[in-house]
């Protein structure tokens, strides 16, 4: 080992990720992000100062011990890395590439206050990669592991637990369900789609998010015990109350805000107006990019706009290129600096050529005879006070309407939760946004012994913040079946008055 | 899982198959359809469930041959498991005693009507049928629904077999021979259900209409389904399928329905080019 390890760390800068180059990757639907050679991801390893009190820790919505996995790749054990990150995430793939670290674990790591953080998203990616191009089995040697560490974390129980239905297989329910396994419950996790990963597999395309390494996670979480039913709506093949007959002693709900947002402006059902639901799930779940391989279609005229400045429109518009269109425009009401996209994606969506329109609204969509999208009347915009969001509200400059010559409209507004999993739910409380009222910290419902976390709860928002809630919900769930004398009480809302069931 | 229990040929391009799904079966009302994918690389599309059995924990599906996944589906054999079906999905009929209604079903349209038919019926209306098709070929089960009938009118466009008619046309005379009937549902291909509800409104009887648009998830996600009714957006697949007729836009309706005319043509033409070189012509 150097001797002067201390200074020569400072002095290796952050290694960047090797990607496909724009104008290659902007017609594939590879993935863009290569992920690190190993010497790469030795060299960024190394940067790691190993904090006494680490910061990074705090910064993470699952609280990865951050500096635990990146010790070992520094040791060169890199099975010893898997273990240490499997230990608190159990979708580490899936968090090392579509996570938003630059406002987390890297926002409050110590090297990014003189310079740039430790890329830790890129070496969680790299592990976890690892790992599962080894086919490494990690479970048993979790419970070790944290017997190792002293940790306060979770050990494996013995079965014996109760029976538990975990709605929905997205990152919530994912989460949760892995959570509850590995405290000894029986669990079952209800899938409305015929293929597991909610988000994951409808929404993130192919190039941002690759579906073998959801599906691989998905595996993952099944070797620790966890029984999947697919095609299966709650709401209506199954009904909340159904569970509770059927014999299951606790439910989480983790389905997620899928209801696309339409702006219902004229002309918004013209044949080529999609919602971006509609767009990425043709793309993405139903492999629309491989027709006639696959049998579901997508249709992408020649120019096409997609209306809306979050990470979905990003996806949209990136997926509308590799599907063969000339243009690609993002229309958007507010500036830049208000888009809630990841920097990183609306970067890679400019490098591959798509067009911004910022401080644009859209009025009316025009059709021609057959109906189909012909032109789209859109009106600048103009910053004005800050609205309840705490942003600049947009304000339309009058006259100064113009035509925009696009054949395809993609609705990227935001989406908000289906209510198809309030049928017979009795005793589950709504707010008017649709979301389900939830406790912060457990995700308690208003009815006994169901539970509820992520976008259901939040409205739309992060893969990472829905599986900090399935995993707090799925600690609260075990305390509660395992303690005959646990009362149902939801922590009081400091705006709102406590709800006792 | 969702094995094909049962096969039955009901004319040249119609097919009726009995699906091994307990957990639909189990929930499944009149009105309410099913989302199939009949392969892996498969669509998911919209097929109505014409009967079930919940002892069984079986459904039955009919369907015409009309395209890549219709045929694909029409070539599978009893034993053969479907990728996934996925329901009971839509809100079921409004079943209640209405008095006197009619049920129309028009060519497989007639599949959706049958258990709409069977449950007024149970409920205690005065039920008047009518059933009609293209030709003989494209007609079955008259004797299901003469069993759930008071009353059951057939028709063929051509005349094949029983009154060379339009469904319209006998829809028509009962309205004028009967003040009093409540209610009538029309359930067919997208033209016929627009000019039985222009049938029946002049004389101002309520019309519901079984809408077939395109889907993709059936559960409300995406939009696909849209459609206007009463100048409203509605999602077919959790609003519907059940609307009033003389509400919806059925130009727009069958405009939407076109949109992928060329990829299914192709997707069709594809398949049927493999069938025949893997069956050796």
């Amino acid at each position: 080992m150097a001797e002067a390890k201390k200074p020569k760390r400072e002095k290796i800068p952050r290694q960047e990720m090797p990607r496909q180059a724009p104008k290659v990757r902007r017609r594939n639907f590879n993935e863009v992000a290569l992920g690190y050679t190993p010497e790469l991801m030795m060299l960024e390893a190394k940067r790691c100062l190993q904090c006494k009190k680490p910061k990074c820790i705090e910064g993470c919505p699952v609280e990865v011990d951050i500096p635990a996995f990146i010790l070992k790749l520094q040791e060169g054990d890199l099975a010893g890395a898997a273990v240490a990150l499997y230990a608190d995430n159990n979708l580490p793939a899936i968090c090392g590439r579509v996570c938003p670290q630059e406002t987390q674990c890297e926002a409050v790591c110590v090297l990014g206050k003189k310079g740039e953080p430790v890329a830790i998203g890129r070496l969680e990616r790299y592990v976890a990669d690892w790992k599962m191009s080894q086919g490494m089995e990690v479970p048993d040697y979790v419970a070790d592991w944290r017997i190792s560490q002293g940790t306060e974390a979770p050990e494996m129980r013995p079965p014996g637990g109760k029976r538990v239905a975990v709605v929905g297989s997205g990152p919530a329910g994912l989460t949760c369900a892995a959570d509850l396994a590995r405290y000894g419950h029986q669990v079952t996790m209800l899938e409305a789609l015929h293929a597991p990963g909610g988000v994951l597999i409808y929404g993130i395309p192919e190039f941002r998010l690759p579906k073998a390494t959801v599906h691989a996670e998905v595996e993952y979480v099944k070797s620790l015990g966890v029984e999947l039913i697919l095609n299966c709506v709650i709401g209506k093949t199954l009904t909340l109350d159904d569970l509770f007959n059927d014999g299951y002693e606790a439910v989480f709900l983790g389905t997620g805000a899928g209801l696309p947002m339409f702006m219902n402006i004229p002309g918004e059902n013209y044949n080529g107006v999609y919602s971006a639901n509609e767009f990425l799930t043709r793309v993405n779940l139903m492999k629309g990019y491989l027709f006639p391989e696959w049998d579901t279609p997508v249709r992408i005229g020649r120019r096409v706009a997609v209306v809306g400045g979050g990470n979905v429109a990003m996806d949209a518009a990136r997926c509308s290129l590799r599907l063969g269109a000339d243009e690609v425009f993002i229309v958007y009401r507010r500036s830049r600096e208000e888009m809630p996209a990841r920097a990183e994606e609306a970067e890679n969506a400019e490098e591959e050529g798509i067009i911004f329109h910022l401080l644009t609204n859209p009025v009316e969509i025009y059709g021609d005879d057959n109906g189909r999208v012909r032109s789209m009347k859109c009106i600048q915009m103009e910053l004005g006070e800050p609205d309840a969001s705490g942003r600049r509200r947009p304000i339309p400059i009058e006259g100064s309407e113009f035509d925009m010559d696009v054949d395809t409209v993609i609705m990227a507004l935001g989406t908000r939760p289906n209510p198809m999993v309030f049928t017979d739910a009795g005793g589950l409380e709504r707010t008017r946004w649709g979301t389900v009222v939830a406790d912060e910290t457990t995700g308690r419902t208003t009815r006994e012994a169901v539970w509820a976390g992520g976008d259901i709860v939040t409205g739309a928002a992060t893969v990472i913040s829905a599986m900090g809630a399935g995993k707090a919900a799925a600690a609260d769930m075990d305390r509660y079946l395992r303690d005959e004398t646990a009362t149902w009480v939801l922590e009081p809302e400091p705006e709102e008055e406590a709800v006792q069931a | 899982m969702y094995e094909i229990l049962a096969k039955e040929e009901l004319g040249t391009i119609n097919k009726l198959m009995v699906i091994d799904a307990p957990l639909v079966a189990r929930k499944a009302q009149a009105g309410q359809f099913v989302i199939v994918r009949v392969v892996e690389e498969g669509e998911r599309i919209p097929l109505t469930i014409a009967d079930f059995d919940r002892e069984k924990g079986t459904i039955t599906l009919i369907f015409q041959v009309v395209g890549k996944s219709t045929m694909h589906l029409g070539l599978l054999e009893v034993g053969d498991e479907l990728a996934s079906v996925t329901g009971p999905l839509g809100r079921p009929t409004e079943i209640e005693n209405y008095g006197t209604v009619v049920c129309v079903g028009g060519g497989v349209g007639i599949a959706p009507v049958y258990p709409i038919a069977r449950a007024l019926k149970e409920a205690g209306n005065e039920v008047l049928s009518i059933i009609g098709a293209r030709t003989k070929d494209l007609l079955f089960w008259e004797d299901k629904m003469r069993s759930v009938s008071d009353e059951l009118i057939v028709c063929t466009d051509d005349g094949s077999c029983a009154r060379k008619a339009l469904v319209t046309e006998p829809l028509k005379e009962l309205c004028e021979a009967r003040k009093d009937i409540a209610c009538v549902w029309g359930i067919g291909p997208a033209i016929m259900m627009k000019f039985t509800s222009l049938t029946t409104k002049p004389f101002g009887v309520k019309t519901i209409v079984s809408l077939n648009s395109i889907m993709v998830d059936g559960t409300g996600m995406c939009g696909a389904c849209r459609v206007e009714v009463g100048g409203k957006t509605r999602f077919v697949c959790v609003d519907g399928p059940e609307f009033d007729g003389h509400e919806v836009d059925w130009d727009l309706l069958m405009a939407r329905q076109r949109i992928y005319l060329t990829e299914e043509k192709r997707a069709f033409d594809d398949f049927k080019l493999k069938c025949e070189c893997d069956s050796g012509l």
